[in-house]
């Protein structure tokens, strides 16, 4: 099941640009590659264990640093991000994302419009989730430290759908609900950072919720990484309307909490 | 944060394959390389040629991005020592107290403070009338703002401190201050990041009164070969990941250790000092030759 938007829907200006800017999959791809140049930093094997453990010393220290998991993600990831690649490659969703390479960031998303969605579809449940956390799209860093264009992508498309990942798996954006999703993205994309991230955040947790983390959210982690479909893989721009319930079905996802 | 901003602009600063080798020879640049940059109106921003307009911005940028870690970062990068040197800087100036400094780039206050410190460890004190000041200048405000939060949170203010402290946001190269005003002028890690340091040392020259005496703490080369080398892969491997850690920001660092090899050494720096009219110049290593200072006199 791959919706399309239907195009009487369009209504707003920013629609129009999003319309553009996946059929002109061509130029996407070159913009991209421009910037990831601009941000690219040769880095060799001296500096990446430095900086390995560096940001996973910082990372633990203060969690608040985005960048230094990010950093930590990049640095260790190259083997995993192959594997995410090659997963991509394999249905047809994820070959259209690897050749538009859309971004998900305020410009790129229509969040008034996504909030003005039914209900239980995926597109209002995205737009509540950021609204209801606090959270902007437009804090995902860019990727430095990867030098092939096409995992750099992967990398950053990673980066940019975990706020996504937590919206359709209903995790919070505290330390239980990111340490839940760690799991979760760890089993399915085999990233060091989210392995290491998903053991370690979990230190972390205090006792009240270390009992729910170890009872509950734990096991429900694992199985649906194990379970579920290969979510980096999901198209999810061209879901907006698919009802929620009907999105875990097709994923494979229970959902932990109910409503 | 710095990391909550957008892209940082500065263009993608290339690693050379070798950085000790070609800093040595970018370090003693051959005149014909110079003259080549001048008729272009081009100059080096660390290892890159970049028009001298856009020096200035792309050197804004970088003190703007790293303003709010600076002092984190000196700490870190030198493993504090960076304050023992601004320490024996300040002795070696030997304020006394009737001294008006202008303190160049002295953005966020390190040289002011020690500066307002050995004042105040004076026995004596200045003569009626005559007061102590400083003026503090740089051409980033985001570092003087760094620096006037720092003042106050140490509380070193016009009345508890006996001098007087003023902050003016100004190019070295164009200083908006009359002929024969202060009777010492510092530069402290500042005069690498002009564009022109030959008009750096002009307006030093034409801003002292006769007799004032111009000092400046610089990154400079070291002598010894297998130090510099070692020195060498220290810049270039660690302190970029130290911004990147501590920051959140790598190419500031990449370009702050190209600067330092692209900036004369110790003896061409005499010459040029001596170029704008300074007597009695002389130098002096520290940490075997990672910096130096540089003095001389208007007279």
């Amino acid at each position: 099941m791959y919706l399309r938007k239907p195009i009487q829907k369009i209504k707003s200006e920013v629609q129009i640009r999003l319309i553009r800017y996946y059929t002109a999959s061509e130029n996407a791809k070159v913009t991209y590659h421009e910037e990831m140049q601009n941000n690219f930093i040769a880095t060799n094997i001296f500096q990446k264990a430095l900086l390995t453990c560096g940001s996973a010393v910082i990372a633990l220290l203060d969690p608040h640093r985005g960048d230094m998991i990010a950093c930590l993600g990049e640095v260790t990831g190259e083997n995993a991000i192959k594997y995410m690649h090659s997963k991509m490659l394999q249905t047809e969703e994820g070959q259209d994302i690897l050749k538009n390479k859309p971004r998900i960031n305020s410009k790129t998303i229509a969040f008034e419009t996504l909030s003005q969605m039914p209900e239980n579809s995926l597109g209002r449940v995205y737009a509540d989730f950021m609204k209801d956390n606090n959270i902007t799209a437009d804090s995902r860093l860019p990727v430095q430290f990867i030098a092939d264009p096409e995992l750099a992508y992967v990398m950053q498309r990673y980066r940019e759908v975990h706020d996504l990942v937590h919206a359709s798996l209903f995790m919070k954006t505290n330390m239980l609900g990111e340490v839940t999703v760690k799991w979760v993205e760890g089993i399915q994309t085999k990233l060091p950072m989210c392995i290491g991230g998903g053991i370690w955040g979990a230190a972390r947790l205090r006792p009240k919720h270390r009992q729910m983390y170890l009872k509950y959210y734990l096991p429900w982690a694992i199985r649906t990484g194990n379970n579920a479909k290969f979510l980096q893989g999901i198209y999810f721009e061209k879901r907006w309307e698919q009802d929620i319930d009907d999105f875990h079905k097709e994923m494979n996802i229970v959902r932990l909490l109910k409503k | 944060m710095a990391l909550k901003r957008g892209l940082f602009r500065l263009a993608e600063t290339y690693r050379p394959s070798r950085p000790h080798i070609r800093a040595r020879l970018l370090a003693t640049q051959s005149a014909a390389n110079n003259e080549e940059r001048q008729s272009k109106n081009q100059t080096h921003f660390g290892f890159q040629t970049v028009d001298e307009n856009e020096k200035t911005k792309k050197v804004h940028e970088v003190f703007e991005t790293v303003a709010g870690k600076y002092d984190l970062m000196n700490d870190v990068m030198s493993f504090g020592i960076h304050r023992v040197w601004k320490d024996i800087f300040m002795a070696r100036l030997a304020p006394m107290p009737e001294t008006n400094l202008l303190d160049m780039a002295g953005g966020t206050g390190d040289i002011t403070f020690r500066y307002i410190k050995y004042l105040q460890n004076l026995r004596s004190k200045p003569t009626e009338g005559a007061r102590s000041s400083v003026t503090v200048c740089d051409i980033n405000q985001a570092m003087l703002d760094v620096g006037k939060v720092r003042a106050e949170r140490l509380g070193y203010t016009k009345e508890s401190s006996g001098v007087d402290i003023d902050w003016l946001c100004a190019d070295a190269e164009q200083l908006p201050v009359a002929d024969d005003t202060y009777t010492a002028y510092t530069i402290a890690f500042g005069i690498r990041n002009c564009t022109h340091i030959d008009k750096v040392l002009e307006e030093a020259y034409r801003v002292l009164k006769p007799g004032g005496r111009f000092m400046c703490l610089e990154f400079s080369q070291i002598p010894n070969e297998a130090l510099q080398w070692a020195y060498d892969q220290y810049s270039f491997q660690v302190i970029p990941v130290l911004g990147q850690l501590v920051a959140g920001q790598w190419k500031p660092y990449q370009y702050l250790v190209e600067s330092i090899r692209q900036f004369p050494n110790q003896e061409k720096f005499k010459m040029m000092i001596e170029d704008a009219g300074f007597r009695q110049v002389a130098y002096e290593n520290l940490t075997f030759g990672t910096v130096a200072i540089h003095s001389g006199f208007k007279i």
